[in-house]
């Protein structure tokens, strides 16, 4: 799209690299401040590249624009320049070769837990009986066996997400987008959460963008991590390759050596980040 | 890991947790005992001449025209007349409610064109249409079925309306993520949304519609309860508009305890009182 503005700094990248599931190539997202007239950039320039199987973590300061570039790779959101490709082609609409797992509560309140899994089978053709053994077999690797005539609102959080997940993995993508899936979990929920997460990520290896402002999951988790600037104008300022032995167990992978000489590493870089967007709020 | 706290989650799916039973409930004997009083005073002080009976009836003249209605089955005829102006009114209002509700909420250029017509007209007072119905539709059921359904329309219209509009924009996008596509929002996002809207109107609009029906009657008809209680009224007989005001109220508590009936079979997915709601995120 911007193929015209050359930027020095960031050298031409070919198109379609094979092993990518996702790029984002140089994007940027402005919004039209409801402040005035004025445009607001959340992202600027901002280029960044998951690897088929490979776990991307994505961390930044609060406000920053983490979910607005996890949007960009759903396809909700069109970026105001740059472009977005999955699996070296770009999309139309929607980025149909990946799930999402929202910030905020995104089970229909009306649908029972196994309804809620099934739905998405049913979109993509699945008879009703077919869907509902599918969505069954997941509550079972999720852990909620026996709870799938539950509602939204007679789960814990950390049920409701986990419902969330079934119903995202369900579908079996082969990209996987999280928007701080776990934040609003307590701390021993949430490593239990991690946990599952990994089994189930490691089974078949799927490509996955996690978006959380916890630098200790960002590490535990992923195969690389990568350093958001404060806003505005968003974009990617390091890089971390995570070499920590898998599989791991991530409630003792924290109190590893190496684990904190990563998160020394990284927490040197994104602590200035985290002051600046500090400073930035308080304005 | 995951099990340990399965054992604790471990609610059987059918199990709604009860409150603690209390010590008895006196507030069930406490409202008969007030309504007997009520009643004791009315008839107390219309015994002793305070009030006059020719204004203001004899509780024990008012039971028996009730009585006398219910035996001799005259109220059966009236009654059904008025009940089924109720419901037809209900059913078309509602049905029409939802489907404008429906169309306006998800189409906003639509919605903002309709915006002033809609007020305007929901601002009209509806009672003053009853001529005009009566002229189009003849003294039949059919010019009340007209009013009430034009009450009804507006209590579940905007409820709708509402309902799509507030659909959790994380719900939608979800849902679309996992591949619906428009048939399937309206099917299992703007559809179920709008119904738990649609329930909390309905004890409105049902009332709306008997209301219709029976200021219909009273305006102009040959049949219902309103009918008779106008003709009592005709016949100074105060009596017998009390008997027909207690029949009217009987009947507005039966049909809203139906509603509340339908609406726990239905909206069995939302927290009710006593559970507690979701967390806000
Ligand atoms: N639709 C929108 N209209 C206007 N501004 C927006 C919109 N969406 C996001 N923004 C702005 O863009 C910036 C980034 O938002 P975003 O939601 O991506 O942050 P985030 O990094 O996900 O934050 P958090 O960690 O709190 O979830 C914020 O300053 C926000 O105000
Ligand atoms: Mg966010």
């Amino acid at each position: 799209m911007s193929e015209s503005a050359v930027d020095v700094r960031t050298p031409a990248t070919p198109r379609a690299q094979p092993g990518e599931a996702l790029r984002f190539d140089r994007v940027t997202c402005s919004f039209r401040s409801n402040s005035g007239a004025g445009l607001y950039t959340a992202v600027r320039d901002a280029s960044l590249s998951v690897d088929t199987g490979e776990f991307v973590s994505v961390v930044g300061p609060t406000g920053c624009g983490k979910s607005t570039l996890l949007n960009v790779a759903a396809g909700l959101l069109r970026p105001t320049s740059g472009t977005i490709t999955a699996f070296g082609s770009s999309f139309a609409g929607l980025n149909r070769d990946a799930a999402y797992l929202f910030q905020g509560e995104s089970l229909m309140p009306w649908g029972r837990a196994i309804d809620n899994i099934a739905v998405g089978l049913r979109f993509h053709g699945k008879s009703r009986a077919e869907a509902l053994e599918i969505a069954q077999d997941w509550l079972d690797r999720v852990g909620l066996h026996s709870h799938g005539a539950l509602f939204p609102h007679q789960m814990s959080g950390g049920m409701r997400k986990r419902v969330a997940i079934a119903q995202a993995l369900a579908l079996n993508p082969p990209i996987i987008l999280m928007d701080e899936p776990f934040s609003a979990l307590d701390i021993q929920t949430r490593q239990m959460m991690e946990t599952e997460l990994l089994d189930l990520w490691s089974q078949d290896r799927k490509s996955v963008l996690f978006i959380t402002h916890d630098l200790e999951e960002a590490i535990s988790l992923s195969d690389r991590v990568v350093v958001l600037s404060a806003g505005p104008g968003t974009h990617p300022i390091a890089e971390f390759t995570i070499d920590l032995p898998r599989p791991r167990e991530v409630a003792d992978i924290r109190l590893s050596p190496d684990f904190l000489r990563l998160h020394t590493a990284i927490w040197g870089v994104l602590k200035e980040e985290v002051l600046k967007g500090y400073a930035q709020g308080k304005r | 890991m995951l099990k340990a706290s399965d054992e604790i989650l471990a609610v059987p799916p059918t199990v709604i947790p009860v409150e603690p039973s209390r010590a008895i409930d006196w507030i069930p004997a406490q409202r008969v005992v007030l309504l007997v009083a009520l009643l004791l005073l009315w008839w107390g002080l219309v015994r002793l001449g305070v009030l006059d009976p020719f204004f203001f009836g004899d509780p024990v003249r008012v039971a028996v025209v009730v009585w006398n209605w219910c035996t001799s089955g005259t109220i059966l005829v009236h009654l059904g007349y008025t009940l089924s102006e109720t419901l037809l009114a209900f059913a078309l209002g509602t049905v029409l409610g939802i489907g404008a509700g429906l169309v306006l909420g998800l189409k906003p250029k639509a919605a903002r064109l309709f915006d002033p017509f809609i007020k305007a007209a929901n601002a009209t007072p509806r009672v003053v249409l009853a001529p005009i119905f009566a002229l189009w539709f003849g003294l039949g059921i059919w010019s009340k079925v007209a009013l009430g359904t034009t009450l009804v329309f507006f209590v579940v219209f905007f409820n709708v309306f509402q309902g799509v509009r507030e659909v959790s924009p994380i719900v939608l996008d979800n849902i679309r993520m996992l591949g619906a596509s428009r048939r399937d929002l309206l099917r299992y996002v703007y559809f179920p949304s709008a119904t738990s809207w649609v329930f909390s109107s309905l004890h409105n609009a049902i009332g709306m519609a008997f209301v219709g029906a029976v200021i219909g009657e009273y305006l102009g008809s040959v049949k219902g309860v309103g009918f008779l209680i106008l003709q009592a009224e005709g016949s100074f007989n105060v009596d017998a508009v009390f008997a027909g005001i207690v029949i009217l109220t009987i009947c507005a508590l039966v049909l809203d305890l139906g509603v509340s009936w339908i609406e726990r079979r239905l909206l069995v997915w939302r927290p009710t009182h006593g559970q507690a709601d979701r967390e806000a995120t």
